[in-house]
């Protein structure tokens, strides 16, 4: 029965894929990838993955709508049209969908037990996570512990994001920091009344979700990544509730870079505390006197730190869209 | 006991679900957008209410129940609000509602 | 019962995907989207309860606070288009 609201809600993603590419209003174009991305956190929480379900709710259908249109209030409203038809990319397309439909013919089934991948090391993991973590949340457990490295990588991919996006758009004056535009961009939705007035209701209570998430996330779905777009969108909330000039005063940027540059030094300085105690790179046992409450020490840690730098790239691009002088 | 708290569950998930899909065809089949959003937004209050309240009643006294109370109260709260924000941005864009002269 | 409600909270997921689709101008979309996220808040209580997983409530109670975010946006974006452009925002 759930199988078959996953396929049919695959079949209303490939409608919205449709419509989002036949789109010419840029506009629009957002909005359905809005809607593609919603239909997209359901998939995923159907088929049972609930922190990939919850990142993707948090950060494409909140946080990427809102960055998404602030970078269309920068350029044209409609795509430039099409000169002429490209005829050797439809080729190339076709051809490539054509040879992946025929390699998906030798995919194992979904949820088969015999399957590759669940032969290898996930067996592994599963039964070994009690003895040596023992947090209830296994993803987290892979993520923070087993496979800390790749999450240092993400971590540090997220890091060279914020930095290229303050490369490109930061707009140097004497003082070096970004000149807002004028003052009916700047003051945001303050004379609308019901608005101002709820979202300033739900600032509190989405940083607090936020922080649940974040230390919650041993024990359910949550973790650093889905902490950072939560409490990123809760002062994107506030900013565009009460004005640029406000929320730069709450969060400037240069709290924000120290934040972005804080966090991957936090995680590195865990990796670099496990040599120092004994042990090896990103290695938590030797954290603390008892193995696991090192590696529960370490697990914290570290998703603190990718929490503290998810919410600083997510403003810092934020802002930089939002604060950057109107086109003439 | 339970057969009173699965009768009421019962009701109040067929009437949300069917107030949602009333939502669903008013905002499809409605000419202007105004009306549209007047059907949208009603019904998705009210059908969220319905629903969840539907589901409390089968959670019994948990933390999921509190959950599923918290989840109704930010709906209740930003749905008109985002029904406001809305018809008031397509206001301030001077979209004008459909005029319509019936000839009696 | 769970079923039930499920089914209903999907089909109108279609409708509202076929008003984001059809629209003619950007609020209808805009309306579409806010009422798909309503949705997507709905389904994921029911089928919470459905898998009978209720630790999973955390995504609804997320993408409830979030949906309100985007429509925000959308408000400020097309009072600083109205402001700079001073037109009627009729568009297709």
């Amino acid at each position: 029965m759930v199988t078959l609201f996953g396929v049919f809600l695959l079949t209303l993603l490939v409608i919205t894929a449709i419509g989002i590419v036949r789109a010419q209003h840029l506009f629009v174009a957002v909005m359905l990838t809005g809607i593609f991305s919603l239909q997209m956190a359901a998939v995923f929480f159907i088929l049972d993955a609930a922190d990939v379900a919850l990142t993707e709710a948090a950060v494409g259908a909140g946080v990427a709508t809102v960055l998404l249109l602030g970078a269309l209030a920068l350029t044209e409203d409609r795509e430039k049209p099409a000169k002429r038809r490209a005829w050797i990319p439809i080729v190339v397309v076709s051809v490539t969908t054509l040879m992946v439909i025929y390699a998906t013919f030798d995919q194992p089934r979904l949820g088969d037990a015999e399957a590759p991948v669940h032969q290898h090391v996930a067996p592994w993991y599963l039964e070994e996570t009690p003895r040596l973590i023992d947090i209830p949340n296994v993803v987290t457990a892979i993520l923070a512990s087993f496979r800390g490295y790749d999450t240092l990588g993400e971590l540090f991919v997220i890091f060279t994001a914020g930095i290229g996006v303050l490369f490109l758009l930061a707009n140097p004056s004497e003082r070096g920091t970004l000149t807002l535009s004028q003052s009916a961009e700047a003051t945001g939705l303050r004379h609308h009344l019901v608005p101002r007035v709820v979202g300033r209701l739900i600032v509190p209570f989405i940083l607090l979700f936020g922080l649940y998430v974040q230390f919650h996330g041993d024990y359910g779905p949550g973790g650093g990544f889905q902490a950072g777009a939560l409490i990123s969108a809760g002062f994107i909330l506030y900013a565009l509730v009460e004005g640029e000039t406000m929320a730069l005063r709450a969060l400037s940027f240069r709290l924000l870079g120290g934040m972005i540059a804080g966090g991957a030094l936090l995680f590195v300085a865990v990796g670099i505390a496990g040599i120092v105690l004994g042990g090896n790179f990103l290695d938590y046992s030797v954290l603390a006197a008892d193995p696991v409450a090192g590696q529960h020490l370490g697990i914290m840690l570290v998703e603190v730190a990718v929490g503290i730098t998810v919410t600083g790239v997510l403003l810092t691009i934020f802002h930089s869209f939002a604060a950057r002088e109107q086109r003439s | 006991m339970e057969l009173v708290l699965d009768f009421a569950s019962w009701v109040l998930l067929l009437t949300g679900g069917a107030f949602v899909f009333i939502g669903g065809i008013g905002a499809l089949r409605m000419p202007d957008f105004y009306t549209r959003m007047h059907a949208a937004s009603l019904t998705d209050t009210l059908g969220t209410i319905l629903v969840l309240l539907g589901i409390i009643l089968q959670a019994g006294v948990s933390l999921a129940a509190v959950k599923l109370a918290a989840i109704m109260v930010f709906l209740l709260l930003t749905c008109p609000t985002a029904a406001y924000a809305l018809a008031n941005a397509a206001r301030l864009a001077r979209l004008a509602p459909e005029r319509r002269v019936r000839d009696e | 019962m769970y079923l039930a409600a499920s089914v209903a909270i999907l089909v109108t997921m279609a409708l509202a995907l076929a008003r984001a689709l059809l629209g003619p101008t950007v609020y209808d979309r805009v309306l579409a989207v806010n009422m798909f996220g309503t949705k997507t808040v709905l389904l994921l209580s029911v089928i919470a309860f459905l898998y009978g997983r209720p630790d999973f409530l955390d995504l609804a109670l997320a993408y409830a606070l979030i949906n309100f975010i985007g429509v925000l946006a959308v408000l400020k974006f097309v009072q600083d288009y109205a402001l700079r452009h001073q037109e009627p925002g009729e568009e297709s």
